[in-house]
């Protein structure tokens, strides 16, 4: 074993900190039945988590100083070993990982109580950090590709936690042929990135020199694997089926972390390893963002189940921030690397940005989902009463997804417009057509994410309680509710002073698409300026600033000044109020319009009324029919001639010891041959 | 500096004083083009100062966001209306949002009024709200896009540059910039309430959105939501001033003499503003509720034509 390169032990803490979270992993399937196993386990999660973060930043933050480490550890391959390897870019996503991590635990401590079966949540759950982090500081394919799986694995073993229901099964089952199939490509793209002499190492890797053809191929097959894992559309189908069916501190995790190392895996290979871009890779990765965005958003704001709806709007994050990455690709290759700077800037804020509000989303629907045993938003409402902390950070968690002033998410989104409205200066044609129309839809799935959360948080948490369930909903632990308002101050405290994290982040774009944004710091009070001061600058402390004190002299002044009486009554609803909560509008009539515009067409949404004849009198009823187009058009025939094949070679099994020596012979007989046609 | 805050301080409160205002202008006018006398033109005031002396009822369920709301409401779009310019450019505080973080603001204000149609629990509500968020979901991206295009004939967002640049005369007659005219002044209509989207004076309608989702507030709170409204009216219409009929704009460093000419000429274009309104209005008349999706289809395909243009040539 060979000591890190340098002084700094930021590298071996974070070993230490993996192998501590898989010893504990282990401690965990032997105390998760104890009364105090879980507590333990996600303490110890808790302090690695935050001891990492701590590290991760304080290797960020460094800047451009910061020493890239390595580190070569004799497990794995002997003729390799397994290396791995610390630079700013893994301290980013480390600094993401890490606080999702930590956030995590600390709900777990809370949530953890309403756990039915611990053994099959506990002992996994912190493998399941250890692996992302490992996935993270892999410094060779085969280490990368090891954790990957490892981190695909353990997130299957949190989706089937609850294995009892059957669309949990099918979530795990259809999870793990997608995980599959994605770590395949990603294992095709690194035997072509190595070629037959083999140099796995990343190090090695970045020196290779690929013909156009190769690269390509290359870039395909890894836009398929990390994005089968990210949820790009049309490889999304497994994740509003799997993030939903875990624990809600694990779908935290995976919808606002394991995305994201998704994506990390992109960046790593893509910007990193794989050399200059070619123009249309940017053109690919930004039409598949935009629609991927597009779609996401609105099958989000059709959908009834919070956490599938919280899980669709991470495809719709996953399109903007690799709408981002997209055009980061652009600039690259036509020669403008400032601006590339700044569209991945943007990409990599979002990327925080998303972890901080989807967990906080998610840890939300957790509640909710322990408070009354409901996912479904039909069975909701009135929450705000029942449960006013919880329903303040979901508040707030929305905005900030809605990408509303001040807030965090509101940032990056408008960085990625600043990027757009470069992109006049590239000269490539297909772009200036292509770039609008990804501006617009971005446009676009801002406009209907705010919808759609305005739907979430009005249904669950808003009206009047639509079962008895919700009706005696308690408050959510202390320990969750801790998490939350935790995230709750990150979201504000990045969306007012948004030039700190822009600073952190600048640096790492200098390796690799070698630019750099201007200083942050040296504008004054917190103002960002993305390019320069006559073409753009927002100020989120002003914006805070000014409403903030603007709503509270407003309330104070009419108060003291003209009244403040306020009286009770029943609901004035134009003199005719309804007394049951079955008449509030409910999730699908709420999505009604909506559905009516974009959906007509996209889903071929359809309703059918039936209405009973005169004095007849049965119920009349109202259906609603959304496809999936893209399940019916891709997954299902794949799954039928999938099946087709196997029903025909299920014979083989039946086949007799003669036929099987037969066949192995006629395979090696094809294979040799096959060999010596190739030399 | 000292100047320049108490310019930005000025156009607040001038706007804050206007927007009733013109909201009683635009009813005056209306009601003299159906041969009716109308209300004088200050009842806006007098009607915001009655509601704010009654007393609040307030719905037996409803919650403490419900109570909340009027003011944040209030305050998004106060900041965003202080934001425009009016009668001077280069203020102050104009470097702290520019134009798309202006629309972001507009939507932190409707993203709450949406919210508050559903705290109750009314069937009313919930179908203001629903079509609320389905006008915005396409009157939104079409004002975004709108941005666009100016931002690229100005190279700037800062709408106080972009209106700089306007008064300069670099930017001429441009395709682009009437197709983004055409489409801002659809999504003012729509984002405004007005005729034909939505009826402002209506009430116990099954078409109306905006009164749907405010039907249960009173008082106080009806009272700050409704200035709201009127901040927002005349926030439309100094963006189209400022960007489209710039002149007689005051530039940082200008005498005093030409902030005064930049504040009547700023009452002129509100006051054309406010007649075309009216004859608008007038002349038109209500669409269905699904008609609406295909009037803002228009806006948005106008804007993207624009922003077409302007990112393919940066002459049209």
């Amino acid at each position: 074993m060979s000591a890190p390169t340098s002084a700094d032990p930021t590298l071996s803490i974070v070993l230490c900190g993996i192998a501590v979270l898989l010893a504990i992993g282990v401690v965990g399937i032997f105390t998760a039945r104890t009364r105090r196993g879980p507590a333990l386990v996600y303490g110890v999660s808790l302090i690695v988590s935050v001891v990492l973060t701590a590290t991760a930043l304080r290797f960020l933050l460094d800047g451009v100083d910061a020493q890239v480490q390595a580190t070569v550890l004799p497990i794995g391959l002997p003729w390799i070993g397994a290396h791995f390897d610390l630079d700013l870019l893994t301290a980013m996503f480390l600094l993401v990982a890490n606080l999702g991590g930590a956030s995590a635990s600390l709900y777990g401590l809370g949530y953890g109580a309403h756990e039915s079966d611990p053994t099959r949540v506990v002992p996994a759950f912190p493998v399941f950090l250890a692996a992302m982090n490992l996935v993270v500081i892999a410094g060779d394919a085969f280490s990368f590709l090891i954790s990957w799986e490892f981190m695909s694995l353990s997130s299957w073993a949190l989706v089937m936690a609850h294995h009892e229901e059957l669309d949990n099964r099918r979530a795990g089952y259809i999870y793990l042929v997608m995980a599959s199939f994605g770590t395949l490509a990603l294992l095709l793209a690194f035997g072509l990135f190595a070629g037959p002499d083999g140099s796995y190492a990343f190090v090695d890797m970045r020196l290779l020199d690929h013909d156009h053809v190769r690269t390509g191929i290359i870039f395909g097959l890894v836009l398929v694997g990390c994005g089968s894992k990210a949820g790009l559309v049309p490889l999304h189908a497994w994740l509003p089926l799997a993030h939903p069916a875990a624990p809600s501190h694990v779908s935290a995790l995976m919808s606002g972390v394991m995305t994201k190392i998704a994506v990390y895996g992109f960046i790593r290979i893509v910007f990193d390893l794989l050399g200059p871009p070619q123009i249309w890779w940017s053109v690919v990765v930004l039409s598949i963002g935009g629609i991927t965005a597009v779609l996401g958003v609105l099958h989000a704001m059709l959908e009834d189940d919070l956490k599938r709806l919280l899980a669709y709007s991470t495809v719709e994050n996953i399109g903007i921030i690799f709408i981002g990455l997209g055009l980061a690709l652009a600039f690259e290759s036509g020669g403008i690397p400032w601006a590339a700077a700044l569209a991945f800037v943007a990409a990599l804020f979002h990327v925080l940005n998303h972890s901080l509000f989807k967990s906080l989303l998610f840890y939300g629907a957790g509640a909710v989902h322990a408070a009354t045993q409901q996912r479904n938003m039909e069975h909701l409402g009135g929450l705000i009463h029942r449960m006013p902390i919880t329903a303040f950070a979901f508040l707030i968690g929305a905005m900030a997804i809605a990408a509303l002033p001040p807030l965090n998410g509101f940032v990056s989104e408008w960085l990625t417009f600043q990027a757009i409205l470069v992109s006049p200066q590239l000269s490539a044609w297909g772009l200036k057509f292509l770039i609008p129309a990804v501006g617009a839809m971005l446009a676009l799935s801002a406009a209907l994410a705010a919808a759609c959360f305005v739907k979430a948080f009005g249904l669950a948490f808003l009206g009047r309680p639509r079962s008895s369930a919700a009706q005696v909903a308690q408050e959510a632990h202390g320990a969750s509710r801790g998490a939350m308002l935790l995230l709750v101050v990150l979201c504000i405290a990045a969306g007012i002073a948004p030039g700190y994290v822009i600073d952190a982040i600048s640096p790492v774009t200098d390796a690799l698409v070698g630019g750099h944004m201007p200083v942050q710091a040296d504008q004054s009070w917190l103002t960002i300026v993305p390019i320069d001061a006559t073409r753009s600058s927002y100020n989120g402390f002003y914006v805070f600033l000014f409403t903030a004190l603007s709503a509270s002299l407003g309330a104070y002044a009419i108060h003291r000044l003209a009244s403040r009486e306020v009286r009770r009554a029943p609901p004035w609803d134009c003199g005719y109020p309804d007394s049951s909560p079955a008449l509030q509008y409910s999730a699908s009539s709420f999505a009604q319009p909506i559905r009516r515009v974009f959906g007509t067409l996209l889903f071929q949404a359809r309703e059918f009324v039936v209405m009973r004849a005169p004095g007849d009198v049965g119920a009349a009823h109202f259906r609603v029919v959304v496809r999936d187009l893209i399940w019916e058009a891709l997954y299902q025939p794949i799954e039928r001639y999938v099946g087709f094949v196997a029903e025909r070679a299920n014979r083989m099994q039946f086949w007799t010891i003669r036929q099987y020596l037969g066949l192995v012979f006629v395979a090696l007989v094809s294979l040799l041959s096959l060999l010596a046609f190739w030399q | 500096m000292i100047e320049g805050v108490v310019l930005q301080f000025g156009q607040m409160f001038l706007v804050l004083a206007l927007a009733p205002l013109l909201t009683g202008f635009v009813r005056k006018v209306k009601a003299r083009l159906q041969q009716r006398q109308g209300p004088p033109v200050i009842q806006p005031y007098r009607d915001l100062l009655k509601l704010l002396r009654k007393e609040v009822v307030l719905a037996d369920n409803a919650s403490w966001l419900f109570r909340v709301a009027p003011y944040l409401i209030f305050s998004a779009t106060w900041t965003a209306a202080a934001l425009v310019p009016t009668f001077a450019t280069g203020l102050p505080f104009s470097t702290s949002a520019d134009l798309l973080a202006i629309v972001a603001l507009l939507g932190s204000a409707r993203f709450f009024i949406a919210l508050v149609g559903l705290d109750i629990g009314t069937s009313f509500g919930g179908i203001g709200s629903s079509r609320e968020v389905m006008i915005a979901s396409l009157a939104e991206p079409a004002l975004i896009i709108v941005a666009f295009t100016l931002a690229l004939i100005a190279g700037s967002t800062q709408l106080s540059v972009i209106a700089a640049f306007m008064i300069s005369g670099e930017a001429g007659l441009r395709v682009s910039l009437g197709l983004a005219l055409a489409a801002l002044i659809i999504v003012a209509i729509a984002e405004n309430a007005r005729i034909p989207v939505d009826n402002p004076a209506t009430h116990l309608e099954l078409t109306m959105v905006h009164e749907a989702m405010v039907l249960e507030y009173s008082g106080r709170h009806l009272a700050v939501i409704e200035f709201a409204g009127s901040l927002k009216l005349l926030l439309y219409v100094s963006l189209i001033a400022a960007v489209f009929l710039p002149w007689g704009l005051a530039t940082p460093g200008a005498s005093p003499g030409h902030y005064m000419i930049g504040v009547v000429t700023y009452l002129a274009k509100v006051t054309l503003a406010g007649v075309m309104l009216a004859l608008f209005e007038t002349t038109i008349a209500k669409m269905r509720v699904f008609r609406v999706p295909e009037f803002l289809g228009i806006s948005l395909m106008l804007a993207l034509l624009g922003a077409l243009l302007m990112f393919v040539t940066r002459s049209l």
